[in-house]
């Protein structure tokens, strides 16, 4: 379906810039709010920005225009860093980040459609974004639609045996309109992936199921950017980034604590700092 | 009820165009008709239901109306979560079918005993619940649900229920009961598929001299409430009949709408399944309901006991 591009559907932004602004209100948001899953956010704040500076084609101005690519965040936890996301691409204004979590506020701690322009759906329960995705992969493929299918998933989050019920369909109906980004940051909320349920040979279980299936450092922009751009083949496409948790702060790389923790004043000033040095 | 179901639905995805049908590997020799006329429309997404109520939600979020179907309590309980926060919370239009309501696959077993799906079904945000009794209201729920935007359940039984009606209301909107029988002592109200057995009762306690009136309540979720009021200050005694446990069923409905109200006459009795059900008890939908109580000469003994306790 031929569609007009508006100026800005593809508007290709500086993407290192963009993960820094939202690396840095998302760690004032979760501050504000004392809240959780700042680890979380960071290890995919990466793939946010590649995805919202160059790939998806959109129109903040109007966010349920039909031919708009939809990205579905599975891991709900890490709402702040989405949120952050989309007030940096426009889609409301940057204040409402700073009621994330307050009395009122439409920006809740999981991720919520209701009064958020550019949500495209709720989540905080695991294991339901990807069969979402493939319904909506399914409705474009029979409208003949050429927007495109996008959602990030957790590590985590493939304990879930839906998550494997939808990877069984998606490949089956060659749905090659949908595109799984895995933050496979190493690191669930009680522990190492190794320890709680190792997912490995994890690449090759989608492989095995049907899927084209990328390995990128979930931190390159141009590779991600390079994976996410990438024509699509015969088949549902896998990007399996390997992230790290707590990304860009160097007392939260890699530490389970910051699943819960949120940053005290002094701790956030030093975030603040380090990601504004990167 | 599954016949006029997927006739139904079959005559309604002629006019409209993004109507789907999803099953989760069941239907077999009901959903055909459909499979044949619509193949771009259906899909059995094989025995995955907590996939299948997703991709049902993804679909309506993209303008689909869609219809998932298998046995109810599969089609239910299996994948309540994703009911609750995919279809529920984000009022995608999607239409959940649970075909085997209550006690209709008999010596299945307790697996198969769809007998708290109106209870996780009722509870759930924006959700319309709608069982029907007969063939008719099968007819007229499906019809009524393809146009409807939003949540739903349709209960169905299974094939083979006897007709009751002779016709339903012209434009019968939902969130109304329907009565079929008038009466001043008693009123028996059924939902889904006690239809019958209501109507069995009623004439057997009319022989007895005891005026009882039969209303058959598809909706159950939004309740008539108008009705309720109405017949609680009229009656004395409301007898609400379902295969479906107490907890969370139109009994449980109906009781708490009368204790609101100032003006209620009636005592409310619940006749429905146990929780006995669980233990293991063998026989056909007949044989059970005989077990329990729910077939019409003991139901006629439940009510004129009850009658004899109030008047006492």
């Amino acid at each position: 379906m031929a569609y007009e591009m508006s100026h800005d559907d593809a508007l290709e932004l500086d993407s290192p810039r963009f993960a820094k602004n939202i690396r840095k209100n998302a760690l004032r948001m979760v501050h504000h709010a004392n809240s959780s899953h700042i680890g979380s956010g960071l290890s995919m704040a990466d793939i946010l920005s590649v995805l919202y500076a160059s790939i998806l084609n959109l129109r903040p101005q109007e966010p349920n225009w039909a031919e708009r690519d939809r990205l579905l965040v599975s891991k709900g936890h890490a709402a702040a860093m989405l949120y952050a996301s989309l007030a940096e691409r426009g889609f409301f204004p940057q204040e409402w980040l700073e009621k994330y979590c307050d009395y009122g506020s439409p920006l809740a701690g999981h991720i919520t459609h209701c009064k958020v322009p550019g949500v495209e759906t709720s989540s905080g329960s695991l294991g339901h974004g990807l069969s979402l995705a493939c319904g909506m992969a399914l409705a474009a493929t029979a409208d003949r639609a050429t927007w495109r299918v996008f959602v990030i998933l957790s590590d985590g989050e493939c304990d879930e045996g839906s998550i494997w019920e939808a990877a069984m369909f998606a490949p089956f109906h060659n749905l090659t309109n949908l595109t799984a980004v895995i933050d496979y940051n190493k690191i669930q909320s009680f522990g190492n992936v190794v320890d709680v349920l190792n997912l490995e040979p994890f690449a090759d279980k989608w492989r095995a199921f049907g899927w084209d299936v990328t390995e990128v450092d979930g931190h390159d922009h141009a590779a991600l950017k390079y994976a996410l751009a990438k024509n699509p083949t015969d088949r549902p496409r896998l990007i399996l980034a390997h992230t790290i948790k707590g990304k860009g702060v160097s007392f939260m790389e890699g530490r389970l604590a910051w699943h819960y923790k949120s940053p005290n004043t002094e701790e956030l000033a030093k975030a603040l700092n380090e990601v504004e040095a990167s | 009820m599954r016949t006029a179901f997927i006739n139904a639905l079959v005559a309604e995805a002629e006019h409209d165009p993004n109507l789907w049908l999803l099953n989760g590997d069941l239907g077999f020799s009901v959903l055909e008709p459909f499979a044949e006329k619509y193949p771009g429309r259906y899909l059995n997404v094989g025995v995955a239901e907590q996939n299948m109520v997703g991709i049902a939600a993804g679909l309506a979020l993209s303008g689909k109306n869609v219809f998932t179907y298998s046995i109810a309590n599969f089609a239910t309980l299996r994948c309540l979560e994703q009911i609750r926060n995919d279809v529920c919370y984000h009022r995608a239009n999607v239409t959940i079918v649970g075909v085997g309501g209550g006690l209709s696959y008999g010596a299945q077993g307790y697996t198969h005993h769809a007998v708290e799906d109106i209870s996780g079904m009722r509870m759930l945000p924006n959700m319309t619940v709608l069982c029907p009794g007969d063939p008719i209201e099968a007819d007229w729920a499906t019809r009524i649900f393809v146009r409807h935007k939003g949540p739903g359940y349709l209960r169905l039984g299974k094939a083979g229920e006897p007709t009751i009606h002779a016709t339903l209301p012209h434009n019968l909107t939902i969130g109304k009961a329907l009565r079929l029988i008038e009466g001043d002592t008693v009123t028996l109200i059924s939902t889904s598929n006690m239809l019958e057995t209501a109507m069995q009762t009623s004439a057997l306690l009319a022989e007895k001299g005891i005026s009882t009136g039969v209303v058959s309540m598809p909706s159950v979720k939004p309740l008539d409430s108008t009705f309720v009021a109405q017949e609680a200050q009229r009656v004395p005694l409301l007898c609400v009949l379902e295969e479906h446990v107490r907890n969370g069923g139109l009994a449980e409905s109906i009781a708490l709408h009368v204790t609101e109200l100032d003006t209620a006459r009636s005592k409310i009795l619940s006749l429905c399944i146990s929780e006995d059900i669980s233990s293991g008890m063998v026989g056909n939908q007949m044989e059970l309901r005989r077990l329990i109580g729910l077939d019409p000469a003991s139901l006629v003994e439940r009510i004129t006991k009850r009658l004899a306790q109030l008047s006492a």
